[in-house]
């Protein structure tokens, strides 16, 4: 069985975000990027089913600029086996991302896709869907848990009220939730031997996909500032404080 | 002009969430229409067309959509589209599942987790967990969003809409319910809740959490949280989470104790009325946030607070 894992790179998420002051965006020059925090756990997930035998061979997948390669030998310093890099300086939103990734799977042809639950820069938490309904696949988000077996995969999905499991015809989309697994270091063993395995570039335009954004950014801006209040010197003080000054209890 | 939104509801009744999605519907402004798929769904019909601004009621009710999974539920959404210039659903895990599959089927960009709407076509979210907020114009005919419930007030009550059956589609048997695992409890939803009690890595058990936040949220009438490393640890199941990956929360008291304030659980609090932290490190990145900072050991503070309450 194939999986695909589609990996993103975005700003590291220790980093904190300046917005530029021109309102046009969030300013990334010169900040540190890494693999997006869901998709690393989608990798390793991917990783260990392959170790368990399930599934044959992982292939990562990354959409953007030149420089998503090396989002993707992270990937395959996980254990990835190869990666494909889809390149592009346009600005790819999701609907665009998984049409990408639908032309991908057609000529792949994966049994499983696993994808993070969202990216942490733009929190859309749209890619793994899309690509399911494009497909006409079944999809299971948010999984905290996932077994497959024979034609079905069984996942356990994080929802509001607790846990819910549902089973799924394969091929299947997966998005992970982030207490799927704990993704391993790459050893560096493993970053050395990663330099070696192949990776493909293509272009949108031999994949026949238009990625032309379909929402316009017309400002970013700071959100409101919370400033710090008051310290109280005991929980006598803040009992009255929010009794009498905020009125809240 | 006419907007859809899709109910979340548990067959009987409408989520709370539901009700701030409508509101946000009658800000983009035009007739809402609500649409119901379950099984045995009477129950959530008339509780949505009994919402203010409610137009009309759509119910859909057929076994396979008895578990809301979204393959069936978005293919039903997608036919009865035509006619609708927005398609709205709460950013619940329901609507965040169901509806990118919906705009993806009508080839439409999604809006998620809007937190105002600007005019019919432009809308304000948070990235970056909550670091910028981002003003977007969407071109396409039908605009699919999810709505950051805790941004818009709950409907009211007030209206008398008409139900009316709406024709089940097929079932696309690509995926079943095996079984849901949800966890109860006696205190208010922490979505909806006025005021909420959390806890952190700070309690250092989950036996801690339970004794020592249990009769303070009692006193309070609050619902509890926790933050990921509580979550982690075991302490508490993880629809306790609060943050970019758990719940977003606005309520009008936000105690956090014994939780440092990390950029992940600030994204998902920062919109309190009120935010009070307890916390034995005076540096904790909390305090740049808290209304009312209590530098303490919380397992003294904690059991005062709660005897000063009574």
């Amino acid at each position: 069985m194939k999986i695909l894992v589609p990996v993103k790179r975005v700003l590291d998420y220790n980093v904190k975000v300046r917005v530029k002051a021109d309102g046009t965006g969030v300013d990334l020059s010169n900040l540190k990027m890494a693999m997006n925090p869901f998709d690393e756990i989608a990798v390793e997930e991917a990783v260990r089913l392959k170790e368990a035998g399930v599934a044959t061979e992982v292939v990562a997948v990354s959409c953007g600029v030149a420089a998503c390669q090396e989002t993707l030998r992270a990937a395959m310093a996980i254990g990835a086996d190869r990666g494909i890099l889809v390149e592009t300086d346009v600005e790819l939103q999701p609907l665009a991302v998984a049409k990408l990734l639908k032309a991908l799977c057609d000529k792949e042809a994966p049994q499983v896709v696993i994808c993070g639950k969202q990216a942490i820069d733009d929190d859309a938490n749209q890619t793994g869907q899309m690509l399911a309904a494009l497909m006409g696949w079944p999809q299971a988000t948010f999984a905290s848990k996932v077994t497959l077996a024979g034609e079905s995969t069984t996942v356990t999905r994080e929802i509001d009220g607790g846990l819910e499991t549902i089973e799924l015809k394969l091929p299947a989309v997966v998005t992970t939730d982030l207490r799927l697994n704990e993704p391993r270091y790459a050893t560096l063993p493993n970053i050395m031997k990663a330099k070696k395995k192949p990776l493909d570039t293509v272009k949108p335009d031999e994949l026949g996909v238009d990625v032309a954004p379909r929402l316009a950014t017309l400002k970013v801006a700071e959100p409101p500032k919370r400033s710090a209040g008051v310290r109280v010197a005991d929980v006598a003080q803040l009992v009255d404080k929010l009794k009498n000054e905020a009125k809240v209890i | 002009m006419a907007i859809l939104v899709i109910a979340e509801h548990d067959n009987q009744s409408i989520k709370a969430a539901t009700l701030n999605t409508v509101t946000a519907a009658a800000a983009i402004g035009g007739d809402i229409h609500v649409l119901v798929a379950g099984q045995g769904c009477e129950g959530a019909c008339n509780a949505a067309a009994k919402l203010a601004g409610v137009a009309k009621v759509l119910c859909a009710a057929a076994p396979h959509y008895e578990a809301q999974l979204a393959e069936n539920v978005a293919a039903l959404v997608v036919a009865n589209a035509p006619g609708y210039s927005h398609i709205l659903a709460p950013a619940t895990s329901y609507g965040k599942n169901v509806m990118p599959r919906v705009a993806a089927l009508l080839d439409v960009a999604q809006i998620s987790d809007i937190v105002a709407v600007e005019a019919a076509d432009t809308f304000v979210r948070p990235i970056y967990a909550g670091n910028a907020m981002a003003t977007v114009k969407s071109a396409d005919a039908v605009k699919a969003i999810t709505v950051r419930t805790t941004a818009f007030e709950a409907a009211a009550e007030g209206g008398s809409a008409a139900v009316e059956n709406l024709a089940a589609g097929a079932d696309l048997g690509l995926s079943k319910l095996v079984g849901r695992e949800l966890t109860k409890s006696e205190r208010p939803e922490l979505g909806a809740a006025k005021i909420i009690v959390s806890g952190g890595r700070g309690l250092g058990s989950g036996e801690n959490y339970h004794a020592l936040l249990e009769p303070l949220a009692d006193k309070l009438g609050a619902a509890l949280g926790a933050s990921r490393a509580a979550v982690d640890a075991g302490f508490v199941p993880n629809d306790y989470q609060v943050g970019q990956t758990g719940k977003i929360v606005a309520p009008q008291v936000y105690l956090a104790v014994g939780i440092s304030g990390a950029i992940q659980h600030l994204a998902g609090m920062k919109d309190s009325k009120v935010i009070v932290a307890i916390n034995k490190d005076p540096e904790a990145p909390i305090f740049q946030v808290a209304d009312y900072g209590l530098v303490a050991d919380l397992f003294a503070a904690v059991p005062e607070l709660t005897a000063a309450l009574s």
